[in-house]
């Protein structure tokens, strides 16, 4: 990664995670049609809701004929830890006029979110429009042209994990980690790691009791509070 | 199959509740001015959040009671840790997730 922060760079920078896009997108897609989805409804679904895996709790929804109240009520629960990305996010462009500010949050994801928290540790913890735009629009066309790939080959290939693609967003997120953890000098590496090791510990013995839908914003909530008590108690 | 009508109102719907998930922060925050408190909250958002969602991964989710482990995720997450460490690159690092998990899979 570089410290550029220009269209350029971004569009180097987003390499590595076009590659989980397109992954997911494609199995997005074979999953869709293989519930009895249209093409062009599958295709619908990427273009105007576009939030990856609330997509398929959306169709899984859909064909089990769920009333609509409450797939609108699990597409905003997974999608909820947005709004924790979105609010951290704000905090760098604060000074950019609203529409930009409404342009990079309509598309912004957990990966571009990712890949920006990355970028500030190479930028003197700063980012800008463009290059977060850029990053944002390569991932939407990307998800939308694998989604595409995905409902063409739909009837070919019935399993898409079995290629390995299914794993390629976990591996992006965990590549992910380790940079931040190795870049990060606003947090001692000691305090993170035992972040990390209360969030896997919460993981573990939350999905038996928390909703799988909730899980991922309770978690984070929980570990953010104790690395603020942490920080507090050294401090 | 739901109706063609009940499949756009449940796109639109989603659509825009996905929409202001993402916007509203923005929106907000742009009038008001997070307190220092909130922004330290903050802070450990991106360790937490990308740690949540690798170790999702790893557990299989059964209702009522302890989750069963994913192997081949938890397998498959060894060789891609390794290799972050190693090359610090994540292009380097997505592919031999991705190798790895492929390998597995035929293995497990």
């Amino acid at each position: 990664m570089y410290a550029e922060l220009t269209r350029r760079s971004a569009w180097h920078d987003v390499l590595p995670t076009v590659l989980g896009y397109i992954g997911i997108g494609v199995a997005f897609g074979i999953v869709s049609r293989a519930a009895g989805l249209s093409i062009l409804v599958t295709l619908a679904t990427s273009t105007f809701v576009y939030a990856g895996s609330a997509q398929f709790v959306l169709v899984t929804m859909l064909v089990e004929h769920s009333p609509l109240l409450s797939i609108v009520l699990s597409v905003f629960l997974v999608n909820a830890r947005m709004m924790l990305m979105s609010t951290t996010l704000s905090t760098y462009f604060k000074q950019e006029p609203l529409w930009k500010n409404i342009l990079l949050g309509t598309f912004l994801t957990d990966e571009s979110f990712a890949l920006g928290m990355n970028k500030l540790n190479y930028t003197d913890r700063k980012l800008n429009f463009t290059w977060f735009n850029t990053v944002n629009l390569a991932s939407y066309l990307t998800w939308i042209v694998g989604t595409a790939l995905g409902a063409m080959l739909g009837s070919l290939i019935t399993d898409p994990t079995k290629f390995g693609f299914g794993f390629a967003v976990t591996a992006m997120f965990i590549g992910l980690l380790y940079l931040q953890i190795i870049s990060d000098k606003t947090i001692s590496l000691k305090l993170q790691l035992t972040i990390i090791l209360f969030v896997l510990i919460l993981t573990y013995f939350g999905m038996a009791f928390i909703p799988g839908n909730l899980l991922i914003l309770v978690v984070t909530l929980l570990g953010c509070a104790l690395g603020v008590i942490l920080k507090h108690a050294h401090n | 199959m739901p109706t063609i009508k009940f499949i756009f109102w449940t796109i639109f719907c989603t659509g825009l509740a996905t929409w202001l998930t993402r916007i509203t922060p923005f929106v907000l925050l742009k009038k008001f001015t997070l307190p220092p408190a909130v922004i330290e909250f903050l802070n450990f958002v991106p360790i937490t959040i990308m740690a949540a969602l690798w170790f999702q991964q790893i557990f299989i989710q059964q209702s009522g009671q302890l989750p069963a482990i994913d192997y081949l995720n938890l397998c498959a997450s060894l060789p891609t840790v390794i290799s972050a460490v190693i090359s610090k690159n994540l292009l380097v690092i997505v592919v031999v997730g991705i190798i790895s998990a492929a390998f597995f899979n035929i293995v497990l």
